[in-house]
């Protein structure tokens, strides 16, 4: 950009270290194909954000616990089953208690009937619910009628009949967005102290390694959970301070010792020359030369931290009930497992493996690609 | 010297072809079907500036060129009594290496490996290829080192490689290399890394440990005046190529290539000093090169002072126990004058502490004590922001050009940074077309401009350094090492250059180097540093000819002088003692 501002009668367009980074990016396949899975999961982060697919996740369009459309639809099944009635959002506490409305006065009713005949010449005892009850049913079967249920969906059903790949969806929009900005928080608080202690050194340095020293002394869940205790509230955003937080320390060290490393060279020193003040030689002359480590480093927490969103979800400390990252559909898996229903398992852990193995594969490549061998 | 006999050759290389893959398309030559001889008995130099090949060449016969990214040309042959060495399995070259050719580094310190003591490497050598175990091999061990002039080698035995010096380091990996008495050592630029002092005895060494054990060197060096004390043939590589190869005697006396006599005059002579330096292009243009009329250096008395330091001192501290401190100085009261327009000479090994004076002049280092005045006032006591005016007006131009240059900047950026630091010039476009006369005045065309440092030799690169410097205008530029990571024919071109900005800017120079003969060809007046101390301050000619330090006499002693003073005297007995090349 600066160049191009500059360059106005000669103008030669010359490769820049970043441009040669590139070019042997490109030639690294494994790499290459990784970004683009990469590229992919982020494409459909953006998209099911921004509301253009997966939006309707929490429509329940198939049977409780429909089977992927390559098994078809289960042979045995009730007629209970096949339709289960709709509930209000409120009342999901028990499932088969609503599976058909039934009047649990009936048997004393009629055994009250029976004990005190008609001829007695008491007045008849008439179900006072009896026009409730009625209107309770009519209202159902008319709901079952109009919300014809699929018997199988593309890669399954949860339990309430959700379609597994719009939540494994908008499951990797919670998980990437989670692990992209905990990773961009971290990676942000890491290079700040870690340029701070790395360039001045001294007391600077003694503080933030104090700082650093106490930070990891404390157990890391422990932490976690102290964190996700003050802010009290459960939430995407909580999870991403959370892991932002507590994830910057080992970014701090390694920038920090680049610093020192960095703090000492020459052109530095020819900086400190021509009269170039502290900030300026921190982040105008040394951090585009330790930036590739802050790079591959940001791209390892980003994988770290997905995979710790779903640690923390399978906990219950993660987003809350009205979210779905993979972390809480790994949550709904585990009973729905010993029942036999594995779909929801194998679309989570597909979805999180593949982006993770990417991941991780270009970042190889990325730190392959950025090695600085300076000619 | 050179055996006539042609059976008597060691190792013969033929038609050697070696190239390099860069990129999927891009292979680079680094060696061009070259053929040489190395006799038995014998030292062969192998001269060359750096991209010339000649340390691939030395890996071929060693077979240690890296496997994924070189080719060798199926034609070649390197013959090594009667067996193509090219043509050896892993395990029989493996067997060649440690026992019949051997070889030394050119970084004593990253050749051996810091966590074992010194002497049980050299035992394992010996288990390894010798079959000597446990008090046999110690003892062999303990041996060697006596050879190679260890002292008190009992003792150095458990020493662990930081314990020892530079120079006692390079020793332990000569012994390790003639630990299993090959019969060709090579020498990789084994004194590069040394001071001059060091390297004399190292050379000597090489010499004595050669005729003693009947083996051949093959001795690889930059160094022209080196090879004169040490070879017996001498072959000069260019470009993958040579361009010339003979008896020692004749590439000295009657070269006839005109690369080899561009090296030989390109390096400044003690003995004279031209005008200016010639270059490699003034031999390959025309077969004369320009007669040149020397110049005379030397302070008059008069010149106005520009810089002047008084009493000052450096020191650092480590800590000690809990508390405690130690103290190391430095420099210990230093005090100098420098002459407008004049250049001032500062030499000593390494850690006699004259890159802290340098660094603690512009300011990099905290001076302990002492007083550096520049413009009437006292530069170290002033505050940080009213010193910047005058920061500007000393600079310093680094050893390493690869590394003084932000590798993320454009040449543009910059040169234009210390504009904008210090606010000269009223514009972008001024500041550009300021920029544009800089680079045309050291000798860097206008594209250079958007180009990266990595695009540069190392040559370019120290001239971009050096328009960086230019840029604020200064009075006093401080030449810290300056050339001394550059090859010969391009130092002689930085060195005319700097030559040529003082005589149009007027500029004083402090010149800092361990290579007396730079110093002597740029400096008037010339101060000897030893161990933080000034022990000798002179005008240059007058140091050379009359050392009075012992200090200064030993460092001039121990500077090489080539083929001529030290070997055609010692061959022709009574003749002439002559210290230049003609």
């Amino acid at each position: 950009m600066k160049r191009a501002a500059i360059g106005t009668s000669i103008h030669i367009e010359s490769p820049g270290l970043w441009t040669l980074a590139w070019k042997r990016f490109r030639q690294d396949r494994v790499g290459l194909v990784s970004l683009n899975i990469v590229a992919f999961f982020v494409i459909l982060m953006a998209a099911s954000w921004t509301g253009l697919i997966a939006s309707d996740w929490s429509k329940e369009v198939g049977v409780s616990n429909a089977p992927p459309t390559l098994l078809g639809p289960r042979v045995a099944s009730t007629s209970a089953e096949r339709a289960p009635p709709a509930r209000s959002r409120a009342s999901r506490i028990d499932d088969r208690s609503e599976e058909r409305v039934v009047d649990p006065l009936a048997d004393i009713l009629a055994d009250i009937r029976g004990e005190r005949p008609t001829g007695s010449g008491g007045t008849p005892i008439v179900d006072p619910l009896a026009d409730v009850l009625a209107e309770i049913r009519a209202e159902s079967e008319r709901a079952s009628a109009a919300e014809t249920r699929v018997s199988t969906l593309i890669f399954g059903g949860d339990k309430w009949g959700r379609d597994v790949l719009a939540k494994a969806i908008k499951g990797t929009e919670t998980s990437l967005f989670v692990g992209l900005s905990a990773a961009a928080l971290a990676a942000l608080l890491g290079t700040l102290f870690g340029a701070l202690a790395g360039y001045f050194g001294r007391w600077i340095d003694d503080f933030f390694n104090w700082f650093y020293s106490v930070f990891t002394s404390i157990p890391y869940l422990l932490l976690i959970l102290s964190i996700a205790a003050v802010l009290n509230q459960k939430g995407t955003i909580t999870v991403v301070l959370i892991l932002g937080l507590t994830g910057w320390t080992g970014i701090f060290r390694l920038v920090r010792a680049e610093y020192m490393k960095h703090r000492v060279r020459e052109y530095v020193q020819a900086a400190d020359a021509i009269g170039a003040s502290h900030l300026r030689r921190m982040f105008v002359h040394i951090f585009p030369n330790v930036s590739h480590v802050v790079l591959v480093q940001l791209s390892l927490h980003v994988v770290l931290f997905i995979k710790s969103e779903v640690v923390l979800s399978f906990l219950g400390f993660g987003v809350g009930v009205d979210t779905v990252s993979w972390g809480s559909m790994l949550n709904e898996a585990q009973t729905e497992l010993i029942l036999g229903y594995w779909w929801q398992l194998a679309a989570a852990t597909t979805a999180m493996a593949l982006l993770v193995t990417a991941f991780g594969l270009s970042t190889d490549a990325f730190r392959d690609a950025l090695d600085p061998k300076l000619k | 010297m050179i055996p006539a006999n042609k059976s008597d050759t060691l190792v013969s290389v033929r038609d050697l072809g070696v190239s390099f893959r860069i990129d999927r398309t891009n292979r680079i030559e680094a060696v061009k079907r070259i053929s040489f001889d190395i006799p038995a008995n014998s030292t062969v130099a192998l001269v060359g500036e750096s991209g010339s090949g000649k340390s691939v060449t030395a890996l071929a016969i060693l077979g240690l060129l890296p496997k994924e990214n070189s080719t060798i040309d199926p034609d070649g042959k390197i013959l090594y009594r009667e067996r193509n060495l090219l043509e050896l399995t892993q395990a029989e070259m493996r067997r060649l290496r440690g026992g019949d050719i051997s070889m030394i580094f050119q970084e004593p310190m990253s050749s051996l490996n810091p966590l074992f003591a010194v002497g049980f490497q050299l035992a394992e050598v010996l288990t390894e290829h010798v079959g000597l175990r446990g008090r046999q091999a110690r003892k062999r061990a303990v041996e060697l080192l006596q050879e190679v002039g260890i002292p008190d080698p009992e003792a150095k035995y458990d020493a662990y490689p930081f314990q020892l010096s530079g120079g006692q380091q390079q020793r332990v990996m000569i012994a390790m290399a003639i630990a299993c008495e090959p019969k060709l050592l090579i020498a990789d630029e084994p004194t590069t890394a040394l001071d001059v002092t060091i390297q004399k005895q190292i050379l000597e060494l090489i010499a004595n440990v050669q005729k003693r054990r009947r083996m051949s060197v093959l001795f690889i060096t930059h160094d022209l005046a080196v090879v004169g004390e040490i070879a017996d043939h001498v072959v000069v590589m260019r470009d993958g190529m040579i361009r010339e190869q003979g008896p020692v005697k004749q590439i000295f006396e009657a070269p006839r290539d005109s690369y080899t006599q561009a090296l030989m005059l390109c390096r400044p002579q003690l003995g004279r000093r031209p005008k200016r330096l010639p270059v490699i292009d003034d031999f390959l243009d025309s077969s004369h090169p320009p007669a040149v009329a020397d110049r005379s250096r030397g302070l008059r008395g008069g010149e106005p002072i520009v810089l002047e330091a008084r009493h000052l001192g450096k020191s650092f501290y480590s800590r000690r126990g809990l508390f405690g401190q130690q103290e190391f100085k430095a420099v210990k009261d230093v005090s100098f004058k420098l002459a407008k327009g004049k250049t001032l000479g500062l030499v000593g090994e390494s850690g006699s502490g004259k890159t802290t004076v340098g660094l603690t002049l512009v300011r990099l280092h905290e001076a302990s004590s002492g007083q550096v005045i520049f413009g009437g006032k006292d530069l170290l006591a002033m505050p940080a922001h009213e010193a910047m005016q005058y920061k500007r007006r000393i600079q310093i131009v680094f050893q390493n050009p690869y590394s003084s240059l932000n590798p993320r900047f454009t040449v543009g950026e910059i040169l234009m940074e210390p504009m904008t630091i210090h606010k000269l010039g009223s514009e972008r476009q001024d500041r550009r077309d300021m920029v544009h006369a800089l680079l045309e005045k050291v000798g860097l065309s206008e594209s250079a401009f958007f180009k990266y440092p990595h695009e540069f030799s190392g040559g370019q690169r120290q001239r971009i350094a050096i328009a960086r410097c230019l840029t604020m205008k200064p009075d006093v530029l401080i030449c810290d090492e300056s050339v001394s990571a550059l090859d010969v024919s391009v130092q002689a071109q930085v060195l005319n250059l700097l030559q040529d900005l003082q005589d149009e800017f007027g500029m004083s120079y402090i010149f800092i180097s361990h290579d007396l003969a730079v110093v002597k060809y740029m400096a008037d007046e010339i101060m000897v540093m030893s161990e933080g101390e000034i022990v000798e301050i002179a005008d240059s000619d007058e140091i050379y000819l009359n050392p009075r330090h012992p200090y200064t006499k030993t460092l001039l002693s121990a500077i090489p002088r080539g083929w001529n003073a030290a070997r055609r005297t010692a061959a022709e007995t009574g003749g002439e003692s002559h210290s230049t090349v003609p």
